[in-house]
């Protein structure tokens, strides 16, 4: 049962480590190079599911303040609101991950154009037979 | 307006990056004479922030004034302001350098290449600047980016092996962020300062371990150190000449300096000799990849791909240095980064201008190179010289530390396999100078044979030609100052305890 | 002694002059021939004469010291002109000039290709020698060693057939890969443990010997300094000296009979007496497993010598075996022994050089290597010969040839030292170089030139005719043999050097 409560109140961090390592089995094993790039996109989500996932507080609402008049009397209970700097972190790494695909999927039309596959033993063979030449 | 310089010397290159499209798109030749002008800015600022903090010490500038640990402040001690310089220099002279590569390389691209090399050194010198875990954290997936897209603009493998370095650079860029996140839910803070005061107490904790294995990886990866060396030697090969020259010379140097933050200034220095014994297990790594750089190298016919294993051993040595954990060999370990930045960029920029003559860059074409271009080959060989570390070159100072150091922990392997490394270096370049200058074949590259069958002199532009030459005599000059460069700067940089 | 430091810019004057006159000769070029040989003795005569000119004030006792710039602790580029330093120094710029004009007649003679590059490194190549000569501390001793390896490996090279690349490639393996591996570690282990790298009359290791600095420390220190000053050429790592005999016969005489190998004896002689000090050796007993390490070299280096047919490989190993006498006379760590085996700097350097001369000589004008070629060869060329066999029997140590007082002194510091052995060995070793060099004499004069298997006839040789080598040679050949037989009649002024180094380290006069 401890196990069970251990899984299952950190599931979060089960889920990402999960997701996570299905994106890098993807990098690592997978011999088409678009799978590669698609298993990146996976690995990069799942951390930034992951970082998402602290910011959450139980019972927050979104960290966005309310202003009345005459707030000044307003005291605000951080509990109450999840943790913003996780979310905007995570804006900027977003950008990143959709740069990075970009560029990727750029080298994977050149590739495509140059080799005509994406799968990496085509390629290395099609290396091979040049280097022989 | 100096005291804004921190944060100036990243906003010109990267205002400069943007512009230089619009500018590009106006005529097109201006990019370069921009690129330089905004480059050679950065110099200057570079070279008074090293004054202020050689002045006054550690200078820190908050950005928006937001004080930290909620603002993000850019945090400039003796070692980035050292490292600031280099980089920025050195970023100058391959851009000199780079007008008539890019002319023939990239004939239709000039403009997009300036703008991204310009973001490249935008995402270097912020690396170097920032006090911020995560600031760190953009500014290397800025350069990264930039630098994937660079390399893919090379030669007919140029797309694949920047494939690869992504796969790899993400994977080393992810595992950072990761062990960044970790670090903010233990402590709650991504300021370099704070977390240094707020992690000793939770030195014991799993998820501080957690996050110092993973950032540790992470910058391996980017850093090239072995085993996570693979995506170094194919897109340094086959990148433009000039981004070879600029990325060989700063990236890894830049990863050190990533790895020293987080060893000695975010973790203090006992925690990565004494609760986790880092520095032993990279010692060791080092030793092996000084030796598989070498002995890689040895076997290589492509004068770039020679050169890139010879990265790899270059940062064996930094990380040896910084893993002996005392003052003579952390000093080896920073003067050797100032070294080989020189080394490299030397080398690589003569390679690069060799191959814009000569079309080749396999080392067997080079006979009786040094008749045709005598000045380029010289500088290739006083680079040489000076991996292999003959005084009174650089080279021989920064490994003098560095041997020191190692005799100093009583580590003689490390000592040892430097000095054999040394050896391999000679017979690496050995090789490729006998050839240049006593071989038996004419040089390749007929058409500058003149009319009596000798071969023509027939050197590279001025424009190569000059920032070769810079680097070439910073090799021989540099050495004679290292003992005022390590009392003026280094000195400072070591850290206290040790 | 008293010794007075003067402050004077004059070693670096004397290294720098060579320099200059490099990058004049690379300058002229082809353009001009005779101008640019006259850098070369232009440059030669200067720096003999800056040389010369320190000579009087280190002999009434007093150090010239000059600072280029300090790097770093414990890393400067320093001169310190001693006794000992100005000994070699006027050794080898006084024989450079000889070489310069020996030079000029040989590569004019054979045409030889790349002739501005051959000056260019002979000059660069004695700037070095100076640069070691002068050098203050090992960092600067380290830095001139390593200059004269890279800027001799061109001029070993020079012929660039397929067998001169291979020496040559010997010659730079055997002598940068020893010197990284051993000479450079053994440098770092001095520093690491002394402090200091600077030479000092009385060894650096004195103070720190026993706190912290193990015995077998230091021993382990000297073996792979031994090991690593492999320019002086004791076996097991002499092999590059034979190797290097592909090189013209001038760059054979100058840099592998005086310069290159002596700047190794006398690296390893500065390392004996001011790194480690005569005490510490004795005290450590590596002194007298010195002495028999170079004893074997002596003896079997003479005994590949007979075996020889090659004039030249036969000098070679001659000389390999006659450098180990300045190393065995300095490893009997006596007054004697250390005079002894200083005077046998010059009075080899003079003998041999004189040798390879005349071998240079019998190959420019008949194109004859080997010696059983050489018979009745006096007849033909009798100035060569008789230079020849003053060279000779100076090596054999007869008088009234100098040879003969270096011998004498090496026996009596073995006697000094209490080394019966050594005396045997030296015994030993006159009758080997009798036995390889008389021969040769015997042959050129006593035998009947044999002209059978030669089918050129215009070289038969007639009782009557003399047909010797170019005047040049001839003159430079004649010269360091008188100055062969003079240094047995006047060696004053090497004598007193020596006996002041000697006495600089043991205390007595």
């Amino acid at each position: 049962m401890e196990i069970m409560d251990f899984i299952i109140s950190k599931y979060n961090y089960w889920m990402y480590i999960i997701i996570m390592m299905i994106g890098f089995y993807a990098m690592i094993a997978k011999t088409n190079l678009a799978k590669k790039v698609v298993g990146m996109n996976i690995f990069q989500t799942a951390i930034i599911l992951f970082f998402i996932s602290t910011a959450s507080k139980k019972g927050a609402t979104i960290p966005i303040i309310q202003h009345g008049h005459g707030e000044a009397a307003d005291i605000i209970h951080a509990a109450q609101y999840m943790n913003p700097l996780p979310h905007v972190l995570m804006l900027t790494a977003i950008v990143v991950m959709v740069s990075t695909f970009g560029v990727a999927i750029a080298l994977l039309i050149m590739i495509y154009r140059k080799y005509n596959t994406l799968e990496e033993d085509e390629i290395l063979e099609i290396l091979k037979i040049e280097n022989g030449r | 307006m100096i005291q804004h310089a921190p944060v100036l010397i990243i906003i010109i290159p990267l205002l400069a990056a943007l512009m230089n499209l619009i500018v590009g798109l106006w005529r097109k030749r201006l990019c370069y004479l921009f690129t330089v002008a905004a480059l050679g800015t950065c110099v200057f600022l570079s070279v008074a922030i090293l004054d202020i903090v050689a002045g006054h010490g550690t200078i820190t500038y908050k950005l928006g004034g937001w004080p930290p640990p909620w603002g993000i402040a850019y945090v400039i001690d003796h070692l980035n302001a050292f490292m600031l310089v280099i980089v920025s220099f050195i970023s100058l002279v391959v851009a000199v350098y780079s007008k008539v590569s890019i002319e023939k390389e990239l004939p239709e691209k000039i403009i997009q290449f300036y703008t991204l090399f310009l973001l490249l050194v935008t995402g270097l010198l912020g690396i170097l600047a920032t006090g911020d875990v995560f600031n760190l954290f953009v500014f290397l997936e800025i350069a990264s980016l930039a630098g994937y897209a660079l390399i893919a603009v090379g030669d007919d493998r140029a797309p694949l092996a920047s494939f690869n370095y992504v796969i790899m650079g993400t994977i080393g860029a992810c595992f950072y962020l990761l062990g960044v996140g970790y670090l903010y839910i233990a402590t709650g803070s991504l300021n370099m300062a704070d977390l240094s005061q707020l992690l000793p107490e939770l030195y014991d904790s799993r998820v501080v371990l957690g996050a110092f294995a993973f950032l540790m990886v992470g910058v391996a990866i980017k850093m090239a150190f072995f085993p996570l060396h693979k995506w170094l030697p194919d897109a340094y090969t086959h990148a433009p000449s000039a981004v070879s020259a600029f990325i060989a010379s700063t990236m890894t140097k830049v990863g050190a300096y990533v790895m020293i933050r987080i060893m000695f200034t975010v973790f203090k220095p006992y925690f990565s000799i004494e609760v986790i014994p880092v520095t032993a297990i990279l010692g060791w790594l080092a030793v092996a990849a000084m030796l598989y750089g070498c002995i890689r190298a040895i076997a290589q016919t492509d004068v770039k791909r020679m050169l890139s294993y010879i990265i790899i051993a270059e940062v064996g040595y930094i990380v040896m240095g910084v893993s002996v954990g005392n003052r003579m060999g952390f000093t080896g370990a920073i003067l050797h980064i100032l070294n080989d930045a020189f080394m490299m960029a030397c080398l690589f920029l003569a390679a690069g201008a060799i191959e814009y003559k000569t079309g080749t860059r396999n080392v067997h074409n080079f006979s009786n190179l040094y008749k045709k271009m005598p000045v380029t080959t010289a500088a290739f060989t006083v680079g040489g010289l000076s991996i292999v570390g003959i005084p009174p070159t650089c080279g021989f100072f920064s490994k003098w530390y560095l041997v020191l150091g190692a005799i100093d922990s009583q580590q003689w392997v490390f000592a040892g396999t430097l000095l054999f490394s040394s050896l391999l270096m000679a017979v690496i370049f050995f090789k490729v100078l006998v050839n240049i200058y006593f071989g038996s074949q004419p040089v390749s590259g007929a058409h500058s044979i003149g009319g009596n069958g000798a071969v023509v002199m027939d050197e590279a532009p001025l424009s190569m030609l000059f920032p070769i030459c810079i680097m070439a005599v910073g090799i021989l000059s540099l050495g004679f100052f290292s003992g005022k460069i390590i009392s003026s700067v280094i000195q400072f940089t070591v850290p206290g305890s040790f | 002694m008293e010794t007075a430091v003067i402050y004077s810019i004059k070693p670096l004057l004397a290294i720098g002059v060579s320099l200059i006159a490099a990058l004049l000769i690379f300058l002229t070029g082809e353009r001009s021939r005779n101008l640019r040989e006259s850098w070369t003795i232009l440059a030669s005569v200067i720096k003999f004469t800056i040389i010369a000119s320190m000579v009087p004030s280190i002999l009434a006792g007093n150090v010239i010291e000059y600072t280029v710039i300090s790097i770093a602790p414990g890393l400067s580029l320093q001169f310190r002109v001693d006794a000992l330093g100005i000994f070699f120094a006027i050794t080898a710029s006084f024989l450079w000039i000889i070489t310069s004009f020996y030079s000029i007649g040989y590569v004019r003679s054979l045409k030889e290709h790349a002739q501005t590059r051959y000056f260019i490194c002979f000059a660069i190549a004695l700037s070095a020698t100076m640069g070691v000569a002068f050098s203050a501390n090992l960092f600067t001793t380290f830095l001139f060693y390593e200059i004269i390896t890279l800027s001799t490996y061109p001029l070993v090279a020079h012929k660039e057939t397929p067998e001169a690349m291979k020496g040559a490639r010997k010659y730079i393996t055997y002598l940068l890969g020893t010197s990284i591996a051993f000479q450079l570690f053994a440098i770092f282990l001095t520093y690491s443990a002394a402090g200091t790298l600077d030479y000092s009359y009385h060894g650096i290791f004195n103070s720190v010997r026993g706190h912290g600095v193990s015995d077998t420390f230091l021993i382990i220190t000297f073996i792979l300094f031994m090991a690593g000053i492999t320019k002086a050429a004791m076996m097991p790592f002499h092999s590059w000296l034979p190797a290097a005999m592909v090189a013209p016969t001038p760059v054979s005489a100058l840099l592998h009979a005086v310069a290159v190998v002596k700047t190794g004896v006398f690296v390893v002689v500065k390392v004996v007496l001011h790194i480690f000090g005569i005490n510490l050796l004795s005290q450590l007993g590596l002194g007298t497993a010195l002495a028999y390490f170079a004893s074997f070299t002596i003896i079997v280096a003479s005994i590949i010598a007979l075996r020889q047919d090659n004039l030249k490989a036969r000098l070679a190993y001659s000389t390999v075996s006659q450098l180990s006498y300045v190393i065995l006379g300095v490893a009997l760590l006596t007054p004697s022994g250390i005079t002894g085996s200083i005077m046998q700097i010059v009075l080899h350097a003079f003998g041999k050089i004189t040798l390879f001369f005349a071998a240079g000589a019998i190959y420019v004008t008949a194109h004859k290597t080997r010696v059983s070629e050489l018979d009745g060869i006096g007849k033909q060329m009798p100035f060569t010969m008789a230079a020849f066999t003053a060279g000779a029997i100076s090596m054999i140590g007869i008088p009234p040839l100098g040879g003969f007082l270096s011998k004498w002194f090496l026996g009596i510091g073995a006697i000094e030292a209490g080394q019966i052995p050594i005396i045997i060995v030296l015994a030993t070793s006159t009758i080997l170089n009798a036995c390889y060099f008389l021969p040769i004499v015997h042959r050129a004069f006593l035998k009947e030139a044999t002209d059978s298997t030669d089918k050129n006839s215009s070289l038969v040789t007639r009782y009557s005719s003399i047909k010797e080598a170019p005047a040049l040679m001839v003159g430079a050949l004649v010269l360091t043999a008188s100055g062969a037989v003079a240094l047995f009649f006047k060696p004053s002024l090497f004598l007193d050097l020596a006996r002041m180094v000697a006495a600089s380290v043991t205390g007595v006069n």
